[in-house]
């Protein structure tokens, strides 16, 4: 596709023709490597297919438990694996990283690098984007490939970022026409994991990583300087993650319409009874009912079970947003123009505190 | 000169909790005039932190925010809880920024204070949500950074050289983050950017004699940087409290820059200077209800499971 526009712009010419690869940077702490970045993998092929281009994956720690990822990360979708094994990369730290990941885009000059959306890629991708002077956009839904036309100029190929805005209110399509690469972070839960294919084959990119203290790094590898690490990790405790929102296949959630504590329970004695997990809109989160890793919705986790049942929740856009893809809704209010009936697939108008014995009484009898 | 210098990037949003489709322009823009406009909240969180530090430290507190003449409200803000000046970067140059473009005013107005031992801002800002300005600002500066503070452990100001031109050597902060499932604890040496989160404490309340006080505060286009007022001897210091250490607090003014007061490159502010561009918006609109109605009553309850379990979405 040509540039509609004679003269002008300059840059945009050349992405008529899609150049460079579709690269994700994936996320590993002690060899486990991020969901979200695997769930990128799979899009990243997709959009790597749609181009005509490879994917590359950048993973970055230290010793074996790094070493061994790559295979894994070619049966989920990438060509190269850009694989930076180094001492000093052994923890997450914004600033060796972002020396390491916009050394790389430098040197290989990928089009698209993604991201997840977690605490350490909103850390990273950030200082990343400043450091190369390009476009960023946070916490995406939806990415697509598409044509965008702006005075009189045609950017053909590029990446649409879609992302919800002003507190879930709007949905907006971001593109940066002129910068590359086009950057992202993704939300967690909201690309489908691909299915791994042992058969695939791919290359391994050993990232040549030093340590020093010369001001001058040599273009061919990634020099890591003292004021690198001007940052220091004193510790990092992971708690056992017992709420499995996003794994389950019955999600039952309770909302500000479930009243107290003591409401709650009958949530949790539902969700126990149809071997679901208990889910909660963040005015029950807030309310103190419930812990915060049990949100659903745009500020907590994003769920697609086989059955989502609503109980006491109104339904706001940001709740919806982390639950409408369930693949069916049963939504239980006493008040029958909550917007929550408008996403359900079954509604019940009623008192919750005589619905759900009845539905754990009709489940208990049936089963 | 303090032995602290820290300052605090925040931000006027509108109330995103309000919007309604009067509210978006048709370039897809947003008109902030339609909504009410507030601080952001994580940022009253950045200025609690500074301010708790002040309480602590021998400190100057500078609060920093980029938009229309209307954003000086937060500012206003900012000197009643206890900020001891407060700049407002308001340009057209600057509209239409993205993060990258905000971040490089931001990291510019930060030299031209000189710098600082610690700059603070909320995570987010509810009107984006994105959390980049932070880091993106910290990258400007060549400060490093630590995003997502729920509490600062620990602090020690840098020692300022009485000889070489005051020059500032060592401190460090320490602070924790939250991350998925678990938490982290960094070490950084100063100066560094921290994003703090609602976790982190509970911002005080405006005190009522410096509202009487600062009531007033307008803003002033003043592009050279001035600090005399701070100064309780100096003549531009008219009005003069007792601070609880029986020192005078002196009367601040809103400091308003704009691009060429930064030295900034117009080229790299504002629209001009953002590599992204909004292609589209869409309202989030409700979807016509399909939803079968069931009888809150034991037959449609049972007929609803029974149904349920034949079609295998229960187990």
């Amino acid at each position: 596709m040509a540039s509609a526009g004679g003269t002008g712009g300059g840059t945009s010419a050349a992405s008529g023709a899609a150049r460079g690869d579709v690269w994700v940077v994936v996320e590993q702490h002690d060899g486990v490597m991020a969901e979200v970045s695997l769930e990128l993998l799979g899009r990243a092929r997709e959009l790597a297919d749609t181009l005509g281009v490879a994917v590359g994956a950048v993973v970055a720690g230290a010793g074996e438990a790094v070493k061994a990822l790559a295979p894994a990360l070619i049966s989920l979708g990438a060509d190269t694996v850009y694989l930076a094994d180094h001492g000093d990369l052994a923890d997450y730290l914004a600033l060796p990283y972002t020396r390491l990941v916009a050394g790389l885009v430098r040197a290989h000059r990928p089009q698209i690098v993604l991201y997840g959306a977690t605490t350490t890629g909103r850390d990273l991708a950030p200082r990343v984007a400043s450091t190369l002077r390009t476009g960023l956009t946070a916490d995406c839904t939806d990415l697509r490939i598409g044509d965008f036309s702006a005075k009189g100029e045609t950017y053909a190929d590029l990446l649409f970022q879609i992302r919800p805005a002003f507190g879930g209110n709007i949905i907006a399509t971001i593109v940066s026409p002129e910068h590359r690469p086009q950057m992202a972070t993704v939300r967690e839960g909201v690309m489908v994991m691909p299915e791994a294919d042992e058969s695939r084959t791919g290359a391994v990119f050993e990232v040549p990583v030093e340590r020093s203290s010369a001001p001058v790094a040599p273009a061919d590898r990634i020099v890591l300087t003292a004021p690198d690490f001007a940052v220091t990790l004193v510790r990092r405790v992971q708690e056992e993650k017992r709420v499995d929102l996003k794994g389950a296949r019955v999600v039952v959630s309770g909302g500000v319409g479930v009243g107290s504590r003591e409401g709650f329970a009958l949530v949790e004695e539902l969700a126990r009874t149809l071997g679901g997990v208990v889910g909660a809109s963040r005015a029950a989160v807030d309310a103190g009912w419930v812990s915060h890793e049990h949100q659903v919705g745009q500020t907590g986790t994003t769920v697609r079970p086989k059955l989502y049942i609503a109980c006491g929740i109104s339904g706001s856009v940001q709740h919806r947003a982390g639950m409408d893809q369930s693949a069916r809704i049963l939504a239980v209010n006493s008040d029958p123009r909550a917007p929550i009936f408008a996403v359900a697939h079954y509604g019940i108008v009623g008192d919750l505190h005589k619905v759900i014995p009845l539905l754990i009484k009709a489940y208990r009898t049936k089963a | 000169m303090p032995q602290l210098r820290i300052v605090v990037l925040v931000k006027q949003v509108p109330d995103t909790a309000n919007v309604t489709g009067e509210a978006m322009k048709e370039d897809g823009t947003v008109n902030r005039a339609a909504l009410p406009a507030v601080f952001n909240p994580e940022d009253l969180n950045a200025l609690e932190e500074a301010l708790h530090l002040k309480d602590r430290h021998d400190a100057r507190v500078s609060v920093v925010t980029m938009g229309p003449p209307a954003a000086a409200q937060v500012l206003r803000e900012s000197l009643y809880r206890g900020a001891d000046e407060v700049i407002l970067l308001t340009d057209k140059a600057f509209a239409g920024a993205d993060t990258l473009a905000t971040s490089y005013a931001l990291a510019l107005a930060v030299r031209k204070l000189g710098g600082a031992d610690l700059v603070l801002s909320g995570r987010q800002a509810i009107d984006g949500d994105t959390a980049q300005v932070g880091p993106q600002t910290a990258e400007k500066l060549g400060y490093p950074q630590i995003t997502c503070v729920s509490r600062i452990d620990e602090l020690i100001p840098p020692v300022v050289m009485a000889v070489d031109d005051g020059r500032r050597a060592g401190g460090f902060v320490t602070a924790t983050r939250s991350i998925e499932g678990g938490f982290e604890t960094l070490a950084s040496t100063l100066p560094c950017l921290l994003t703090v989160t609602g976790e982190a404490n509970e911002p005080r309340p405006a005190s009522v004699k410096l509202v009487m006080t600062y009531k007033n505060a307008v803003a002033e286009a003043s592009p050279d940087y001035d600090d005399s007022y701070l100064d309780p001897d100096s003549d531009a210091a008219e009005v003069c409290l007792l601070s609880r250490t029986g020192k005078p607090v002196c009367r601040a003014r809103i400091v308003q820059w704009d691009h060429e007061a930064l030295g900034a490159d117009r080229e790299a502010l504002g629209l001009r200077g953002s590599p992204t561009r909004v292609k589209e918006i869409e309202s989030v609109v409700l979807a016509q209800s399909e939803a079968r109605m069931v009888e809150p009553d034991e037959a449609g309850v049972n007929a609803l499971v029974h149904e349920l379990i034949e079609e295998h979405i229960l187990g």
